[in-house]
């Protein structure tokens, strides 16, 4: 496990420094997260309605800004080719890379929603619902955004393409992520039911994720 | 943990290996063995396909045909028994020299040097605390070549290892090479120049080109 925690570290370590993804995601959410009351204009029983819904577009669209990058930059300076010769399967580095990612993307956005929900009137159990939903939510996104980065990993404007393979696959979190955040905030179903089926497509997305963003950097010629 | 000391008896076999790029036939019918101790110089004009060898032997990249066999590799594939120092450094720029060699070393496996003594022999000492982004491309290039030190691998494959270094370097270059035959390892490099390394053999890929006027 010495080489994933190595790359766990290297990658954490480029997040922080100069140019690195670390809060540039952060700032992203929060330009969202702002804009669209300005948009709505100031309906606060509209915005506190809406709200987990923008916050987790926010998140879904902060997600993607950084993930064009994730093997990219490897692939561009030759740490890919490094990154192969390691003791352990591709698997397990593309897991320690998209821990990496994770920690410094999704997890912030899940700790900033009880602040960010203040823009958007949200209620303090909504803000709660939201922040839980995020926090099992985000690393679906961050897999399935994964595989596309592996696939576009040596396009060299791969974002966009990025942008349009993932989507799709991220429709379902998006659904079951913001349908639990609403349960919370009252209706006739549960809390738990659609924030566990969120658990449910997070493991599954770890999975598939995890195997197939090593199955396309290995077929990446 | 101790069975893989027994590194410097690798040895691989090459068998009629084929290189296709994009639909493009690169080369074909190559076979070599290498032995401990070792070196294959791999020679021919600019895109006669001595990267795509390498990147092969890497497994970066799929032979079209042909095959690689390993024996005394234990339970290890060709790509963990390597070092690949090509144009791209794999280096990061905003890491330090220091940093970005304690990566590799941690995520190699079978540590051996300490990146800053790998740094002294290559005579980059005061580059340890500077982000390589500072750094010259013949110092970046020297910082490439210290990751051949900080962890062991029986096999180096270098592709113009040479490029961007000046002659004390390339002096230096030649005798860490050296040094890692004597310790039973195996090297393979793509070059243009004459490394001077001791009975190397050589390999010529590609005739002349074809169909160019």
């Amino acid at each position: 496990m010495g080489s994933f925690r190595a790359l766990l570290v290297r990658d954490l370590k480029l997040a922080a420094r100069v140019g690195g993804s670390g809060t540039m995601s952060l700032v992203f959410f929060l330009a969202i997260v702002t804009l669209i009351p300005f948009a709505l204009g100031p309906d606060l029983n509209l915005l506190s309605r809406i709200g987990p819904a923008i916050l987790w577009i926010a998140a879904l669209l902060s997600t993607l800004i950084g993930l064009d990058r994730l093997f990219q930059a490897d692939e561009e300076d030759g740490s890919l080719a490094l990154l192969r010769l390691s003791p352990v399967p591709l698997e397990i580095v593309v897991l320690a890379k998209v821990l990496a990612h994770w920690l410094v993307t999704g997890l912030p956005l899940a700790l900033a929603v009880p602040l960010f929900g203040l823009l958007v009137a949200l209620s303090p159990e909504g803000m709660l619902a939201t922040a839980a939903t995020l926090l099992v939510g985000t690393p679906a996104l961050t897999f399935l955004g994964a595989v596309g980065a592996a696939l576009t990993a040596s396009l060299r404007r791969g974002g966009l393409i990025l942008s349009i393979i993932v989507l799709p696959f991220m429709i379902p979190t998006l659904i079951f992520g913001v349908a639990a955040a609403n349960a919370a905030l009252g209706g006739t179903v549960p809390f738990a039911t659609p924030f566990l089926i969120l658990c449910a497509l997070t493991l599954i997305a770890a999975v598939v994720g995890t195997f197939g963003a090593a199955a396309a950097l290995r077929s990446d010629v | 943990m101790e069975s893989r000391r027994g590194s410097g008896s690798l040895r691989i076999r090459v068998e009629n290996l084929a290189c296709e790029r994009g639909e493009r036939r690169i080369f074909s019918g190559l076979s070599f063995t290498l032995s401990p101790g070792e070196a294959l110089m791999v020679l021919g004009r600019n895109g006669a396909g001595k990267s795509s060898l390498l990147d092969i032997l890497a497994g970066r990249l799929a032979p079209a045909q042909g095959a690689i066999h390993l024996s005394e590799a234990g339970e290890r594939l060709l790509p963990e028994c390597l070092h690949v120092v090509g144009h791209r450094e794999a280096l990061k720029g905003a890491l330090t020299a220091g940093e970005n060699l304690a990566f590799a070393r941690d995520f190699l496996g079978e540590p051996r040097a300490m990146p800053e003594d790998a740094l002294a022999v290559l005579g980059l000492a005061h580059a340890l605390h500077l982000p390589v982004a500072y750094l010259s491309a013949g110092q970046r290039r020297r910082v490439a070549l210290a990751r051949l030190l900080v962890a062991h691998r029986p096999l180096w494959l270098l592709d113009e290892p040479s490029a961007a270094l000046d002659t004390a370097s390339q002096a230096l270059l030649l005798r860490l090479m050296e040094a890692h035959r004597a310790e039973g390892g195996m090297i393979v490099v793509a070059t243009h120049q004459n490394l001077g390394l001791a009975d190397a053999r050589e390999l010529t890929i590609g005739r002349n080109p074809a169909g160019i006027a």
